[in-house]
């Protein structure tokens, strides 16, 4: 138990570390700007398509599962504000997070995984370069850019997918749904969207890189790490989640609805 | 950096390229290195010799920095760098060039850019950097290869462009981490002919770390000169002779056991060191 505990401390003073050295990375020249705009095509215009799609099922199940019920109470005209709502406030950033650390995290850490095994990341130091000035900060800096655009994408075609699924099965005119859309959302909700996917890439960055960097013992550490990146950082996305929406709350004193 | 020892070239010359004085090391409770104390002179070939975990490989992360010694001091060019941090380590690997076991290229970058990486990385013209790139493939003599992959080399290749890579920009010390680990004879000959060249016609300070005798013997009774038409060319001593120029430590379980020329080792009556020069 002591040494479990010991190993989550020493885990989490690495990661600060880790931290302290990225933001110093970007401080500093050179800042490998190449390497983020290269990062933020691989990891946003790549992960575009499983992402709005995604969005787009996932505001369709919403309207789903819910119309039968707003039908009860003859509330149909609110059906469109209950997507956006949840989509835009949780499931959304959430959501999404949970596909790039799935999509992006993995493949993070098991490319700097096999970097320390075959020797890449001493290579890298010993000819003079940091590796986190060049393999970290590039790829935080991308993930905390591109998941908030992201996340816009998944809000969008969510709603989208919402509208269609209550048209087409349940026969509710767009117009009252667009209008329903528009009534629900806050500007405080679309701020949060936006500040929570930030967060949630720099601790999907941060975590697999930490992973990746730590990897030991040749091709089957490289696996675990991927496996452990994958794990920790959904972790700590739904973690962070609970208390960064209890913090927006507090900040922007929204009250539900 | 010491500002007395740049201003005055005379006394940087006398002085050791490499030294390690009394230098400990350990990993939890496993001792890997024992108060190790060697000095590698300037033009001088260090081939360091032991079985697999005796901690050779140890002593080349410690010159560059990558693990830090427990105790004592690691002087390069005169500087102790032991308490030096990233950074100053940074400009204390500019003079250090590092050859991996299995070459450790940069998977995702083509031959060229493996070699010029550190130009590269240090903001220089790129005119520059690709006649410096072409000179370095033509030393290791793979000019065909410049745009291929790492992916598409064979074993013997990806070392030499790893020793390109590690020559550029000319570093005044060279690690060889068992740079012929796995290769066939031939192609670890040619390695072994890299590193004799570079001792003897650039001039350049090396830790050659190996278990292999025959690139000991290589190392050790060979030498390179260059003809009237400019090609390089290998001359064997004599028998009985040793080149001053190359010496060879033997570590066994983190001790120096020998200190020495290659025929005093051949000479020795320690028990371990005939079991590991016969093989039995």
């Amino acid at each position: 138990m002591l040494s479990l505990a010991g190993r989550i401390l020493t885990e989490l003073q690495e990661m600060t570390l880790l931290c302290w050295r990225c933001l110093k990375g970007l401080r500093k020249q050179p800042r490998y700007i190449d390497e983020m705009i290269f990062q933020m095509d691989k990891i946003g215009v790549g992960s575009m398509a499983i992402v709005t799609l995604t969005g787009f099922f996932t505001g369709g199940v919403l309207i789903l599962q819910a119309y039968p019920t707003v039908q009860y109470y003859g509330a149909q005209a609110s059906a469109g504000q209950g997507v956006a709502t949840t989509l835009i406030r949780e499931l959304g950033p959430v959501l999404t997070a949970l596909m790039v650390a799935g999509r992006v995290g993995s493949a993070i850490s098991a490319e700097l995984g096999s970097m320390v095994v075959s020797q890449q990341i001493d290579a890298m130091r010993a000819l003079g370069t940091s590796p986190v000035r060049k393999l970290v900060t590039p790829r935080v800096v991308a993930l905390m850019v591109t998941l908030p655009l992201l996340t816009i994408a998944a809000d969008i075609f969510g709603i989208f997918g919402g509208g269609v699924t209550a048209r087409q099965l349940y026969g509710l005119d767009t117009n009252v749904y667009i209008q329903s859309v528009r009534v629900g959302v806050s500007i405080e909700d679309l701020m949060g969207s936006i500040i929570k996917p930030a967060v949630f890439g720099f601790l999907i960055g941060l975590v697999s890189c930490h992973r990746g960097l730590s990897t030991k013992g040749g091709t089957v550490g490289v696996g675990l790490s991927t496996t452990n990146a994958v794990v920790t950082s959904s972790v700590c996305v739904i973690v962070a989640d609970f208390f960064l929406s209890k913090l927006l709350m507090g900040l922007f004193k929204s009250t539900l609805f | 950096m010491n500002e007395d020892l740049v201003g005055s070239a005379p006394l940087s010359f006398s002085l050791p390229a490499i030294e390690f004085r009394d230098v400990e090391l350990a990993f939890d409770d496993q001792v890997v290195l024992d108060k190790v104390s060697f000095t590698v002179d300037r033009g001088q070939t260090k081939a360091v010799l032991g079985g697999s975990g005796s901690g050779k490989s140890t002593i080349i992360n410690l010159v560059l920095g990558l693990i830090k010694p427990d105790a004592g001091e690691i002087l390069i060019d005169g500087e102790n760098i032991v308490g030096f941090d990233d950074q100053e380590m940074m400009e204390v690997r500019r003079k250090i060039g590092m050859i991996f076991q299995e070459g450790a290229l940069f998977d995702s970058l083509s031959v060229y850019d493996n070699v010029g990486y550190r130009l590269n990385e240090e903001g220089i013209d790129e005119d520059e950097i690709e006649h410096e790139v072409k000179r370095m493939l033509r030393f290791v003599d793979l000019e065909d290869a410049i745009d291929k992959l790492p992916s598409e080399l064979s074993g013997g290749m990806r070392r030499r462009v790893g020793i390109a890579r590690a020559l550029i920009g000319g570093p005044s010390i060279v690690l060889f981490d068992e740079p012929t680990a796995g290769l066939d004879p031939p192609t670890a000959r040619t390695i072994c002919e890299l590193a004799i060249k570079l001792r003897d016609l650039e001039g350049v300070s090396s830790i050659f770390v190996t278990h292999e005798m025959t690139n000991l013997t290589y190392l050790a009774s060979e030498y390179a000169i260059v003809d009237r038409k400019g090609t390089v060319l290998f001359a064997e001593e004599g028998q009985d002779l040793c080149l001053l120029n190359t010496e060879v430590i033997m570590i066994r379980r983190g001790k120096i056991i020998f200190d020495g020329r290659i025929r005093d080792l051949q000479a020795s009556d320690d028990p371990y060191i005939r079991r590991f020069l016969r093989g039995k």
